[in-house]
């Protein structure tokens, strides 16, 4: 139910903080989504998204340490390009 | 996709399993907070990756399947009346109130509309300004400020035909529940990453401190569950009592403070009914008396006081960790997702369900 899949944002369409929509693509599959609860989000930001609305703006640089912290402790330090 | 298929390599998801296999030194038992989280450990066979030693328990965490089932025989009682079109998650369509569900409502001539967002039937009460369109508002703190979004929205818009059935619970008061009980039966919980998306890292801290348990906030795919139970296991084997965000990607400590501040511009908290586990001290929502015009409950003069829903042991013995699913002698005969009896039958969320479905 709190199900939320990363979408990256491509086009922001109004600036009318009570609806912000933007395009956003969920791996090429385009959908109107609201950006008014992540005031700031940029085009070419990934978002968090929840039933329309974007709840959070993907921090890269976490989401890079957290893989490249996982790799090490796992011993598979071997410079494999997995997190593209 | 980007931030989903590296979460979800099975590679990296069995060296995490045998990485957490090698520490362990006891039995320890773990409770996921979240619905969507269950889901995943039992879909995916993440507690089957994993030792006997570590012992996943199921929490409340499903807001479908909590919804007490008074609510849904209110969602139907509008959905009939002719001059309402109702919409609803999907979730919702087939999960029984006292006797029927909603889909059923639908097949006798109800207007049922599932949308994937309320702003969606925002855009129904805007293209049919002669109906009333209402939207059965369920969820955590995740879904609540959505929900308070399309009610600025509509007060903004003076869009008067728009109306929330609200049903709206809160995190933190059911694990504050599960971690008072005397027989306490977890060592460490697993925190929902989108309910804490939106409230920060704050209200867990508070929980940690006071029960004296580790807390991990954790995500949904399987190299995210693995990656919290690791860290999870490495508190307990050190005997730490903190609370660690393994969610960065999504978590900011201070959590969506956009979202905070719609959540209480519209909403004020109450006491609230859970499906099967009764009454739970300020753990739901109700919209302030300032837009009481968008309350269907108000606007069609229901009843908006907490109505004691039956509660079952058995339920409540697996939700306390006291029980598997499989051991409840309800299990798979007189109760299964097509007749629940408990709240972890009704949705695909609920432990009992996921039990049967992939068992």
């Amino acid at each position: 139910m709190c199900l939320a899949v990363p979408g990256k944002i491509l086009k922001i369409k109004d600036d009318d903080p009570l609806s912000c929509r933007a395009d956003v693509s969920f791996g090429g599959f385009v959908r109107e989504i609201s950006l008014m609860l992540v005031p700031g989000a940029s085009v070419g930001d990934y978002a968090v998204v929840h039933a329309g609305f974007a709840i959070s703006i993907i921090d890269e640089d976490e989401a890079g340490k957290v893989i490249a912290d996982l790799e090490i402790a796992l011993g598979n330090d071997s410079g494999d390009d997995e997190t593209t | 996709m980007k931030f989903l298929d590296e979460y979800r390599d099975s590679s990296a998801a069995l060296k995490i399993a045998e990485s957490i296999n090698g520490m362990v030194s006891r039995k320890w038992r773990i409770m996921e907070v979240c619905g969507g989280q269950t889901h995943s450990i039992v879909r995916f066979g993440i507690n089957t990756m994993l030792s006997e030693s570590v012992d996943f328990l199921h929490g409340p965490g499903c807001p479908v399947c909590v919804t007490p089932a008074e609510r849904i025989d209110d969602a139907i009682t509008l959905a009939c009346r002719e001059e309402v079109i109702f919409c609803t998650f999907g979730d919702m369509m087939r999960v029984p109130g006292t006797s029927v569900d909603l889909m059923s409502a639908r097949s006798r001539g109800a207007d049922v509309r599932i949308v994937y967002s309320p702003l969606e039937s925002l855009d129904i009460a805007r293209q049919f300004p002669d109906k009333r369109v209402v939207f059965f508002g369920i969820g955590f703190e995740t879904t609540a400020p959505l929900i308070a979004a399309s009610i600025l929205q509509a007060d903004a818009r003076d869009c008067r035909n728009y109306h929330v059935l609200s049903s709206l619970r809160l995190i933190p008061p059911a694990i504050e529940m599960v971690l008072s009980a005397e027989d306490r039966p977890i060592d460490a919980l697993l925190a929902p990453g989108h309910v804490c998306t939106i409230t920060g890292v704050e209200p867990y801290r508070v929980l940690s401190e006071k029960y004296g348990v580790p807390i991990v906030i954790t995500g949904f795919e399987p190299v995210d569950i693995l990656s919290g139970v690791k860290t999870a296991i490495g508190l307990l084997e050190l005997s730490e009592n903190d609370v660690v965000n393994d969610y960065s990607r999504s978590v900011r400590l201070e959590g969506n403070t956009e979202a905070q501040r719609i959540i209480d511009r519209v909403f004020e908290s109450e006491n609230a009914e859970w499906r099967g586990l009764g009454s739970i001290s300020i753990s739901g929502l109700k919209i302030r008396d300032e837009f009481l015009k968008f309350d269907a409950a108000s606007e069609f003069g229901l009843s908006n006081a907490a109505s004691a829903d039956e509660k079952r042991n058995e339920c409540i013995d697996v939700l306390m960790g006291r029980m598997k699913p499989e051991e409840c002698s309800a299990f798979g005969s007189e109760c299964s997702p097509d007749h629940p009896l408990g709240p972890l039958m009704v949705s695909s969320e609920g432990a009992c369900a996921a039990y049967y479905r992939y068992r």
